[in-house]
């Protein structure tokens, strides 16, 4: 069994799957609930002045037989008082002193955050996270992503936090942003100890078209959501890495978009995370869901020798690399088994309407016929001349293994544009010519 | 079936060959197919998943909370927990969760009737579709870490001192022995055998599953400490003494031999015990086993419906199904039924044998007789029906006997019941010895494998609790978890068939209930 202890920036707790800010983590009947399925910290849904939420929240989309493969919400912040809240976050840390508790918070002025930041402290939690991101209602209001998508702003902030407390703290930051190093590099010149990415993307999730209201439908209207679940797993990975990969941030990470399953969190972990939090995946199964996540981050890190999560954290962040730098001369091409193959020919039509034109039919005679495959119909077969290496077909095909990508030996030296660049102008390379 | 008269079965001998195999060498009945031909035949009816097959389907699985299918296990299998782990590609973890439930989580998985167990249970089958193929995706698991040979349980770290004898190493043994392994006792199995496994290793239809998988289910339990002591037979070859030194008994022989039809005939050569035809099937190559060209399966439980079906795959060319009451009272299921069908078999219902007509001193025939209830619901022969059937094989599969006969010698001071059964507390399986526990089919009468193991695991929970006098409780299964209170339970502590959970269903329903269901609409109608 390996060690899945962390620790981030100070904040210690038995695995790094954290429940994120939201309504999983609003009340200490949930907190404990969460740490008896196993989880290893809580991050309290965020606290501040009381709102008063609209009645309809939340709205998703499905695709095909998935339902909620992405959720959307405009749910404000805690509708319970902060005295409620700090008293239930004291309670819950008495109860579970080695799991974290952090106390995510979203208040407005300088006196109102030193305020809550010293309160936080004092009910016991292990950390507190600065909320900039949420990206409906809060921000109308200046708070939010309002200020998290304004670096200079969000940095200011984080001072007045990093004024008084006594315990880490994590600005949490938005993905509603050009450039995210921006805003992370705004979290390190504040004195932030971390970060946590991303909060919610704006959305809208549907439209009904017989009403012409999006979802959630209120009273005749709608308003634009944070979206969030496994379809912005990739724009939370890319944001993750690249604030991992920056030199001028530097600082631990808390990964959060659309964890549902151990190897997203091992995915997140390998790009840098240190601790990983999860929210929708709970809504839609509850925390009961942990479990397989444990029990596979452990077999996998048994399975490739690690002993610590430290040997996976940020494993795969160094090879991720400007496109430039990128090998022209690397080459791979699809390889069909046609003892799989089971004659959709969506390989080739993707190819031939979609990409490149590197898929031929040809008469089956020369291939064995996978099952079920009508006689005479013909065949895909790899225009290998002609294959680009781009991978469609492998990723249209629909059974598992019949369409890989092979790497091929083109015999040249690696060469990335940069390089290419270089040479070209010192005349030591001729131009490539362009693609007939 | 029309009626022959008796001069028709002399030809039926003629065809017969003369090949003679070990114990048949009594009998004129040869092989009938090529190995080739053999081993298409009984090849796995329901072959392993391919990993695309095993991730379509396990995303199916809704991860239900409170499941009905863990309730639906006799074992209690944390089912919705095992499948996410698959579609995660946590198929070792999969295993792990399948496996410390239930120890034959392997064999379970190819021999239990899914259809009236967990799948059976499937709430897919409310949304008017095909349950979740719980058997074969348990199959693909546990098929995972057997072939890769990954250790997924681990032998107890504290030993309590405690020493326990279980007589019997079939389903229910394995099930107490392991159960105790984890708890820190040591366990000595005696087995009468050569292998251990029981009527896994012996008694499953070939093409549901090689003794293979039982042998390395017994691997698995030795693993875990357990001793076994095979071709031992209790009472012959060690006594009562020595079982009593141990600290506390755990009795799971199972069934004896089968019923005798008690009609003239019956030790002709060629008529044979379906279970000592199936093991056969299971001991000597296949392209050695003699089988007749008419076979008669005399009964309509599971196992005549196994004897039916191999008979043919084996190369009958015809095999009459033949039983004393009507469709609806046989006690194969369903789906069983349904492949001897497909198989080929006949059946002849409302017919029972009465005498089996020999030739020369082998089989030629079976005098039948029709049946009919009368006026008080007895079974009553039809008088003048009575008819010859020429056969060359007769198999008889109308039931075990009871263990009575060796328990009374071996333990004379033990209750049984009026049937045979050792008479037992059912959450604990213990006797009225008070260290002296039982499961299995010596104290259910004749059960499913998988309802062996959960009760072999119930009597080890109840042999510890006598040593330690703590009670031991299954973990909340993790798909569970934050179950305050579970409306059904666990199937271990309560286990549940299908026919049960609709007829809790039926008590659920509005007319059952008019309040419930008017609440339930009312709020509905407000959304």
């Amino acid at each position: 069994m390996a060690d899945l202890s962390t620790n981030l920036a100070g904040i210690k707790s038995p695995n790094p799957f954290w429940i994120a800010s939201g309504p999983p983590g609003n009340t200490a009947y949930q907190a404990h609930r969460a740490f008896e399925a196993g989880w290893g910290g809580v991050v309290w849904k965020t606290i501040g002045d009381p709102i008063r939420n609209v009645s309809s929240r939340y709205s998703s989309i499905d695709y095909g037989n998935q339902r909620m493969a992405g959720l959307n919400n405009i749910e404000l912040i805690s509708d319970r008082s902060p005295e409620t809240n700090f008293r239930e976050i004291a309670e819950v840390k008495k109860r579970w002193p080695h799991h974290a508790v952090i106390a995510s918070l979203m208040v407005d002025t300088r006196e109102n955050w030193h305020d809550f930041v010293k309160r936080s402290a004092d009910c016991g939690a292990d950390g507190i996270e600065l909320n900039f991101g949420c990206p409906h209602g809060m921000c109308e209001r200046g708070m939010g992503s309002a200020v998290g998508q304004n670096p200079d702003v969000a940095a200011t902030i984080i001072g007045w936090a990093m004024e008084v407390a006594t315990i880490p703290v994590i600005a949490k930051l938005t993905p509603n942003i050009t450039d995210i190093t921006a805003a992370a590099r705004a979290a390190k010149r504040g004195g932030a100890n971390a970060i946590s990415l991303i909060n919610t993307i704006n959305s809208i999730t549907q439209v009904n078209l017989d009403t012409f209201v999006p979802e959630p439908f209120v009273a005749g209207r709608s308003s634009h959501g944070g979206y969030c679940g496994p379809a912005v797993k990739p724009i939370a990975l890319n944001m993750v890495q690249s604030c991992a990969s920056d030199p001028d941030v530097r600082l631990p990470i808390s990964g959060i978009g659309g964890i549902t399953t151990w190897r997203d969190a091992a995915e997140f972990i390998a790009l840098g995370s240190t601790t990983v939090q999860v929210c929708t995946a709970v809504m839609h199964y509850g925390f009961r869901i942990v479990e397989d996540m444990i029990d596979g981050l452990n077999d996998y890190l048994d399975s490739k020798g690690f002993k610590s999560l430290e040997e996976l954290r940020g494993r795969a962040v160094d090879t991720v690399q400007r496109w430039e730098t990128l090998d022209l001369n690397y080459k791979r091409i699809a390889e069909i088994d046609y003892g799989k193959c089971i004659g959709c020919n969506l390989c080739y039509i993707a190819c031939e309407d979609g990409a490149h034109q590197a898929i031929a039919l040809v008469d089956p005679a020369s291939y064995g016929l996978g099952p079920g495959r009508v006689p005479n119909k013909p065949v895909p077969e790899i225009k290998e001349a002609e294959c680009v290496g781009c991978n469609l077909c492998s990723l249209v095909c629909p059974v598992h293994g019949c369409i890989t990508m092979v790497s091929v030996d083109t015999g040249l030296e690696p060469l990335a544009w940069a390089d290419y660049q270089t040479r070209l102008a010192a005349g030591d390379a001729t131009a490539f010519a362009p693609h007939p | 079936m029309h009626q022959r008269p008796d001069a028709d079965l002399l030809d039926s001998r003629a065809r017969l060959g003369g090949a003679v195999v070990k114990d048949y060498a009594t009998m004129p009945l040869s092989p009938r197919l090529s190995a080739d031909q053999l081993a298409t035949n009984l090849a796995d009816i329901a072959p392993r998943f391919t990993e695309q097959q095993a991730l379509v389907e396990s995303s199916r699985c809704l991860f239900c909370f409170d499941a009905p299918c863990i309730t639906a296990c006799p074992t209690g299998i944390d089912i919705p927990a095992f499948i996410k782990k698959i579609m995660t590609g946590n198929v070792t973890g999969a295993a792990r969760t399948i496996l410390t439930a239930n120890i034959l989580g392997a064999s379970c998985a190819r021999v239990c009737p899914t259809e009236v167990l967990c799948e059976g249970a499937c709430v897919m089958l409310d949304r008017d579709s095909d349950p979740i193929k719980i058997g074969r995706l348990q199959r693909y698991a546990t098929d995972h870490v057997y072939e890769n040979r990954i250790p997924v349980l681990k032998p107890a770290a504290k030993k309590s001192g405690k020493r326990v004898a279980v007589i019997g190493g079939g389903p229910a043994g394995m099930g107490c022995a392991a159960e105790l392994a984890n708890l820190g006792h040591d366990v000595v199995i005696f087995e009468r055998q050569v292998n251990a496994g029981g009527l896994n290793t012996y008694g499953i239809a070939y093409y549901k599953m090689k003794p293979e998988v039982s042998l390395a289910e017994v691997d698995l339990v030795k693993s875990l400490g357990v001793e076994f002591r095979c071709g031992v037979e209790v009472g012959k070859d060690i006594d009562r003494a020595e079982l009593d030194r141990f600290d506390a008994i755990f009795i799971g022989v199972g069934l004896g031999d089968g019923q005798r039809l008690r009609i003239p005939g019956e030790d002709l050569p060629e008529v044979i015990d379906a279970l000592t035809f199936i093991e056969q099937i299971h001991t000597d190559p296949l392209h050695q086993i003699p089988v007749g060209a008419r076979v008669a399966v005399i009964g309509c439980g599971n196992t005549a419906i196994d004897a039916a079906t191999q008979a043919r795959r084996l190369g009958a060319s015809e095999v009459i199904v033949t039983y004393r009451r009507g469709e609806h009272d046989m006690s194969a299921y369903a789906f069983e039924y349904d492949l001897a069908k497909k198989d080929g078999a006949t059946f002849l219902f409302h017919h029972a044998p009465i005498e089996v007509i020999a030739k020369d001193g082998h089989v030629a025939g079976l005098r039948l007789v029709q049946t009919r209830r009368n006026g008080s619901g007895a079974l009553e022969f039809i008088e003048g029906s009575e008819f010859v059937e020429p056969f060359d094989m007769i198999l008889k599969a109308v039931g075990q006997q009871k263990q009575d006969n060796w328990l009374q010698k071996v333990f004379p001071e033990l209750t049984l019941n009026r049937n045979g059964t050792v008479a037992r507390d059912f959450a604990t399986g213990q006797t009225n010895l008070p260290n002296i526990f039982t499961g299995g089919d010596c104290a259910n009468g004749g059960r499913e494998v998988v309802n062996a193991v959960g009760e072999g695991k119930k009597a080890a929970r109840g042999i510890h609790k006598l040593f330690s006098d703590s009670q031991v409780l299954g973990p909340v299964q993790p798909s569970r978890w934050g179950a305050s209170t579970g409306p059904f339970g666990s199937g271990l502590d309560a286990p549940i068939r299908v026919p049960e959970l609709e007829a809790k269903y039926e008590q659920l329903s509005p007319a059952a209930h008019p309040g419930i269901a008017t609440s339930a609409l009312t709020s509905k109608n407000q959304e």
